[in-house]
């Protein structure tokens, strides 16, 4: 579309009458090589879309730029916090994905100059591109909770909301605990990276102790009133761990009635509520999130801390040729989650394709399902499908939803042996293998 | 290349014919079966435990499942009965098509051999005539049994052996006669056959 404007175009093509010029569009198609696509973020939307580009067409050139040689998968993570898998397990590096073609540059991306068409790295120098990909992930927002930080959360209070080193931390702490101590749980506000997983840590969390120090007790301080999955996450702690009894093993405060926290003291293992102050043996603080760094850096996050995306391509609105995927996209009503990452890598990487060669964006559809383990035998989940309306993601009337409240025993057991299966399934779709 | 706004205003608007009224259109079979890939593997081939692969079943059986998941009197399950609902007929027929033309990649499982051998008796006897090729082939709109995950399997004869699920007239005078003449065992003996095979 050389020598018109993006303006130009909408008004040309709302302007001009129905004709049918099928050969005509294929003009557009010549001389246009199939391009470089530099994608920033090498986790789960990133290496989707990466592999995905490559098998719609080879000739497109694909590089990743990801700062880290292995990337860990915050799915199952809480699984590794219990002892129920190892760290090991949810790790993944990119040998798959350089076999198909696919450059692997281990650099930080700071930033974005989407006017000449280059990400700025911090090594490599600047790498141009034809289409750029931006899949950050989350931030946080460390400023909204006294006394935290990186160095905090890496060293003393682990957020471990990006698994990794943290997770492994949460999980020495609990091993270290004495029976009969205190977990605090810190759960952030809407809207964060996956919903349902602070909850389900707490059943994880919840099911060690139950087995290993009985004595001990889970506190959630959530900044909210509500959470995802409430109905049945409160049935499988009454069921499992005693909830609402003197017993329970799990205790939840929410937003109004002093959940909300406003500071940590890493010194004294003391999380400052609105109300009160709790000591605790191990605090988990899961704090605020924003858009990936480079987001803002590029200059594509709106007042909110998200990136608005054309919810047909995920081509940012703010700059032309940038995609925005996964949890810094504005990608509602899909959640914030691995799979819906893994949903819109595809939909964008089809999308790019198209674009490279010229033609219109297909017709989007797009699905979400996240499990979580109440134990490791009794599973849940939440599905919904999604399509497109001609403006936004919508979805599908009369489609998806939870787990039935009065599911068996065995469904829950087949639902807990699904989501081990999705986890094997989807990091194999992810990152190859 | 030098084009006046006349000339790309055809082309572009070509461009849009083509995806015609699209927001009442049809994704493509492709994007419709990427987007399964999640929990059932690439192409749908599943890596397992649990999740059936749906490469290679026929257009028919994929179909057929499909519709029964979204009939609230239909097919037992965890979460299909939640996702099939979100699909038209249109696009099931488009993601049936799809799985039908892969290639299934049978995974190795582990198997007890000497549980294998019997259950390979046992399907020649019970299952062979509909269930042709040791339970590998999709004709007649059988599902395929050969290689696919055991975890799956077991999980489907126990919703068809307790009612759950619909049997087939003749599938169900088989079951049962086997039953009948073998024992409860006979059933693992079948699954581990066809988990044994590559």
């Amino acid at each position: 579309m050389s020598g018109i404007s993006r303006r130009n175009f909408i008004q040309i093509t709302g302007g001009a009458a129905a004709v049918s010029t099928m050969g005509f569009s294929n003009i557009l198609l010549a001389g246009k090589s199939a391009g470089h696509v530099v994608i920033i973020g090498g986790g789960v939307g990133g290496a989707t879309a990466a592999r995905y580009i490559k098998r719609a067409d080879p000739a497109v050139q694909v590089t990743i730029v990801e700062p880290n040689a292995n990337y860990f998968t915050c799915f199952m993570s809480n699984e590794v916090i219990s002892g129920e898998r190892s760290l090991d397990s949810i790790k993944f590096g990119y040998k798959n994905l350089e076999s198909m073609g696919i450059k692997i540059v281990q650099d930080y991306a700071s930033n974005i100059d989407a006017k000449k068409k280059h990400v700025v790295t911090k090594k490599s120098g600047n790498i141009a591109y034809d289409r750029c990909i931006v899949s950050p992930g989350v931030d946080f927002k460390w400023e909204t909770i006294e006394g935290f930080d990186a160095e905090v959360a890496a060293t003393k209070i682990p957020h471990a909301w990006k698994a990794g080193p943290q997770t492994a931390l949460l999980h020495k702490q609990l091993q270290a605990m004495k029976d009969g101590g205190t977990v605090i749980i810190a759960p952030p506000p809407n809207p964060f990276r996956c919903p349902p997983g602070p909850y389900e840590r707490a059943c994880q969390i919840a099911h060690y102790l139950k087995h290993n120090k009985p004595k001990s007790k889970i506190l959630i301080l959530d900044a909210k009133d509500k959470f995802s999955k409430q109905g049945l996450f409160t049935q499988g702690w009454k069921k499992h761990y005693g909830y609402g009894t003197d017993n329970s093993l799990i205790e939840w405060v929410k937003g109004a009635e002093g959940g909300i926290i406003e500071g940590v003291n890493a010194k004294t293992n003391t999380v400052i509520g609105s109300v009160d102050e709790y000591k605790a043996d191990v605090i988990n603080v899961i704090p605020a999130q924003k858009a990936g760094k480079i987001a803002f850096n590029a200059g594509l996050v709106n007042d909110k801390g998200w990136c608005p995306v054309n919810q047909q391509t995920f081509e940012s609105t703010k700059h032309k040729d940038v995609y925005v995927i996964g949890d810094s996209s504005v990608a509602s009503p899909l959640p914030k989650s691995g799979y819906s990452a893994n949903s819109e890598a595809k939909v964008c990487a089809a999308a790019v394709v198209a674009s490279l060669h010229g033609k219109p964006a297909g017709i989007p559809t797009l699905v979400n399902t996240c499990y979580s383990l109440i134990t490791p035998d009794d599973g849940i989940s939440v599905a919904m499908v999604y399509n497109f309306d001609g403006k936004k993601i919508q979805k599908v009337k009369g489609s998806g939803g939870l787990t039935p409240m009065d599911s068996s025993e065995a469904m829950r057991k087949r639902e807990a042996r699904y989501a081990h299966s999705w986890f094997n399934n989807i990091t194999s779709d992810i990152f190859g293998g | 290349m030098k084009l006046n706004k006349k000339v790309l205003g055809l082309i572009v608007l070509g461009g849009l014919a083509v995806s015609g009224n699209s927001w009442s259109g049809t994704a493509s079979a492709l994007d419709l079966a990427n987007s399964c890939a999640g929990c059932h593997g690439v192409d749908g081939n599943s890596v397992g435990p649990a999740t059936p692969t749906l490469a290679g079943i026929s257009s028919e059986y994929f179909t057929e499942a499909m519709e029964n998941y979204k009939d609230p009197e239909g097919r037992y399950s965890t979460i299909m009965s939640r996702i099939a609902k979100g699909y038209t007929e249109e696009e099931i027929k488009l993601m049936a098509g799809y799985f039908a033309k892969q290639k299934m990649i049978r995974q190795d499982q582990s198997f007890d051999a000497k549980q294998a051998k019997a259950g390979k008796k046992l399907h020649k006897k019970y299952c062979e005539k509909c269930h042709e090729d040791g339970g590998r082939s999709s004709e007649d709109d059988a599902g395929i049994l050969a290689g696919q995950w055991m975890e799956y399997l077991h999980f489907t004869m126990d919703d068809f052996t307790s009612g759950k699920r619909e049997m087939t007239k003749k599938m169900k005078k088989k079951v049962q006669k086997m039953e009948k003449d073998k024992g409860a065992k006979a059933m693992t003996q079948l699954i581990h056959y066809y988990g044994s095979q590559k």
